[in-house]
């Protein structure tokens, strides 16, 4: 009897113990797998969402809301004309590999971005730098060519993070950053495992184990979230199972924005797509609800020009050329085709491009514009359609953040080129005023939308799936990442 | 059979040498540049540049392709553009996932085949032929990735006896590694077993017929010995032959079956340097593919002499 006791007690005690102490792990399910782990040296997105804010940090970060927050740098100056930036660093960081991160780390890190040789994947972030300094180890001054209002925010980008010159070439297979979470190990083809660093300067991540887990079938995901093999898909390839999820309890089914702008991208130099008249028509033409439907589950928001509907400074813009096939065809006409004429759409291994293609074709064949579609692999895209130029219209989701810019690059693949807009965009990069700028943004969009430069669609969602008991998820992605510092087990 | 083998073995060379410049000429004709595809849409022109010239892609075609075929005649089979380590570690990482799913694939379509083919061909043209040919029937026409998916749900997703997908290493245990195994090799041995039971069966029958069979009868031999003894090993040939070129299919198989259950094998690992233009990890992988279906031939072949004594005096 007494044994019974004790051996039911120890059980209760065992049981309680375990009710208690929340869980500490998280198996994160991702579509692709990064080709390696260094930001520095690579545009796959798959590799900030693996270490962006969780291994690497640079000297400001993104937040969940697009924000510019202090990173390694704990605060900051601008010199009257917009030229000097004084960075203050925070004291008592250091790198995953014991070593102390100061400002001779954030020197070599920018200037080895904006090297000759550098193989940096957004060497633009950095073009206006003029010179960077390390006057003492806890301040950086960095020199620009002319004023650049969002100079913050692209020393935020996972492209700009601080890396030590002492692991900075061997970052692709074992990243040693600042973060709160360390590098453990990476399966190739399976995992990626990344464990709490306990040595960090601020506030300790609550998960001690985070694992990135690779599972490229779309169909595979579902069963892998029933089976609780997988806790969490971020960005969850997850279309038509989405219902089947949606209604099971233990899931948060959570729809947030990105910053992938959607769009028909169509050539501006190339007949007739020169002509405006076209253009007009085929804005007419496209009923977003109806390619919405087909090529994001209903899930995309509509836009109007090339601007995040997130972001502050958006103007609702989709009603510059509602849906009227009548006006689409008199347009037509009045550019002198009334009779139609044939064009190619080329489609890259997306599903909102393959998907959105079909219904593109079927609603432009109305106005008699008949379409053939040319499916094509990325390599090929970026190949033919992105530098050859050699396209009609292709379908492509600008996930760039901040990326209405690419419109005042006449050699943009899409062509477009317009004074007043340039005009526009070099007294953004002067403006640091806020309003101002907002002022200058909306002006920038709509001018987009009145010439419309391409089909303008719908912002891409993120859909993310994940356990109900799982808190602290980016909503949205204002950038691509998984910023895992806020992420614990509630009960 | 020395000769024989030594004959055997210049062909082999030869084959391969032809298909190393198949599969080199091929990638190369691809259309897109991998250090564009790395560095993404917003790279400048000398980033992409710098790249070109750290991966070596800024020399002729030809110097590339010799350095290449030199390389893996030492032993070096390059280093891959995307996760910048050498090839063959991609390779040997690889094939403790890959070679233990083709080795559990294979004995367990041989063990499903040969009784069901066996069983067939004894109650032939009756209800459990009928029966035993239909169930191969579907297992010919079903696709390996849908089946695949079907077993996920009800082994994983619903009873929870296996993983869902994935593979833990083996360091995390024999057992947790096999069950991660089972199902794929399921999915992947399903179908090639129903292939090869109807080839087992037809094999059988032809052979039953034979006067040798007729004799061992009459001589009052247990029908099960005459099988056994007489029938199988004679109808072992065509049954044979099919398993060597069902190794080439099980390569073929797993690189479908590798995705659906995300396993990190080597078909999955030439699927993502396809699709990220990792050049040179598919021309040496495939090149090792070639090889490996080269020597299973070989072995197979080698194996016809051991059940056949005639074809061993022929050689």
């Amino acid at each position: 009897m007494k044994k019974t006791i004790v051996a039911a007690s120890v059980l209760f005690l065992a049981s309680s113990a375990a009710a208690f102490a929340a869980r500490a792990d998280l198996v994160l399910g991702m579509v692709l797998e990064p080709p390696h782990l260094d930001p520095t040296a690579g545009a796959a997105a798959a590799i900030d969402e693996v270490v962006y804010a969780n291994v690497f940090e640079g000297l400001t970060r993104i937040g969940s809301k697009g924000e510019v927050l202090p990173g390694l740098a704990e605060s900051w100056t601008v010199s009257d004309d917009g030229k000097t930036y004084t960075f203050k660093l925070r004291a008592g960081v250091k790198f995953h590999d014991g070593s102390d991160c100061d400002s001779a780390d954030v020197k070599f890190s920018l200037d080895r971005a904006m090297a000759e040789k550098s193989t940096n994947a957004q060497k633009g972030l950095f073009a206006q730098i003029d010179k960077v300094e390390a006057p003492d180890a806890g301040s950086v001054v960095i020199g620009l060519k002319q004023p650049q209002g969002e100079f913050l925010y692209n020393l935020g980008w996972g492209d700009a993070v601080i890396v030590a010159p002492e692991t900075a070439e061997t970052n692709k297979d074992k990243p040693v950053g600042t973060g709160p979470f360390k590098f453990d190990n990476w399966a190739k083809g399976a995992q990626i495992v990344i464990a709490r660093n306990d040595a960090y300067w601020g506030e300790k991540a609550a998960l001690e184990k985070a694992t990135f887990r690779i599972i490229p079938d779309a169909a595979a995901a579902i069963p892998a979230l029933l089976s609780g093999d997988v806790q969490a898909f971020p960005n969850a390839p997850a279309g038509d199972a989405l219902a089947q999820i949606k209604a099971d309890s233990r899931f948060k089914v959570v729809i947030g924005a990105t910053e992938g702008e959607t769009i028909l991208s169509t050539n501006n130099k190339k007949a007739p797509f020169d002509n405006i008249k076209v253009r007009q028509a085929i804005a007419h033409a496209l009923d977003r609800t109806e390619i919405i439907a087909a090529a994001s589950s209903g899930l995309g928001t509509p836009i109007g020009s090339h601007f995040s509907p997130a972001n502050a400074a958006y103007v609702d813009l989709t009603g510059t050329y509602p849906h009227d096939l009548d006006k689409a065809k008199a347009l037509l006409k009045e550019a002198g085709l009334e009779n139609g004429f044939k064009a190619t759409l080329k489609l890259p291994p997306v599903p909102y491009a393959r998907d959105g293609g079909q219904v593109i074709a079927a609603q432009l064949k109305k106005i008699g514009i008949e379409l053939e579609l040319i499916p094509v692999e990325w390599a090929q895209w970026l190949e033919q359609v992105f530098k050859g130029k050699d396209f009609d219209l292709t379908i492509v989701s600008h996930t760039e953040p901040n990326d209405i810019g690419i419109y005042a690059n006449h050699d943009y693949y899409f062509q477009y080129a317009n004074p007043a807009f340039d005009k526009v965009m070099a007294d953004l990069t002067g403006a640091t005023d806020p309003a101002k700028r907002t002022e200058l943004l909306q002006a920038a969009q709509k001018i987009l939308a009145d010439d419309a430069v391409n089909g303008f669609l719908f912002e891409l969602p993120k859909i993310g799936v994940w356990d109900a008991k799982v808190e602290g998820l980016w909503e949205s992605s204002p950038v691509q990442a998984n910023d895992l510092t806020k992420v614990k087990w509630v009960d | 059979m020395i000769i024989w083998l030594a004959r055997r073995v210049v062909t082999s060379a030869l084959t391969m040498l032809v298909a190393s410049l198949v599969v080199f000429a091929v990638m190369e004709i691809l259309p897109g540049d991998p250090a564009h595809l790395m560095l993404g849409i917003n790279a400048t022109d000398d980033a992409i540049a710098s790249l070109r010239a750290e991966l070596g892609l800024d020399r002729a075609l030809a110097v590339r392709y010799l350095a290449w075929l030199g390389g893996m005649l030492t032993g070096d089979f390059g280093k891959s553009f995307t996760y910048s380590v050498p090839v063959i570690d991609l390779v040997r990482e690889r094939l403790v996932v890959s070679l233990p799913l083709a080795v559990l694939a294979l004995a367990l379509s041989t063990a499903i085949a040969l009784p069901v083919g066996l069983f067939a061909a004894r109650h032939r043209g009756r209800a459990p032929d009928a029966i035993a040919m239909g169930g191969a029937q579907l297992g010919v026409a079903m696709p390996n990735f849908w089946f695949g998916l079907i077993l996920m749900y009800v082994f994983a997703a619903w009873l929870r006896l296996v993983p869902a997908g994935g593979f833990p290493g083996w360091s995390a245990g024999l057992w947790p590694g096999l069950k991660a195994l089972i199902l794929p090799a399921v999915a992947l041995a399903l179908p090639q077993a129903a292939i090869l039971a109807r080839v087992a069966r037809s094999a059988l029958i032809d052979v039953m017929g034979e006067d040798y069979i007729r004799t061992a009868r009459a001589k009052g031999l247990p029908e099960n010995l005459v099988m056994r003894r007489h029938a199988l090993r004679n109808a072992l040939i065509p049954v044979l032959t099919i398993l060597g070129l069902q190794f080439a299919f099980l390569v073929a198989g797993a690189v479908i079956i590798e995705n659906v259950f995300y396993l990190p094998g080597l078909g999955r690992l030439v699927f993502q340097a396809i699709n990220a233009l990792d050049l040179i990890v598919v021309e040496s992988v495939v090149m090792l593919l070639v090889a490996a279906v080269i020597v299973v031939n070989l072995l197979v072949d080698m194996s016809y002499a051991i059940v056949d004594p005639r074809l061993r005096t022929q050689a």
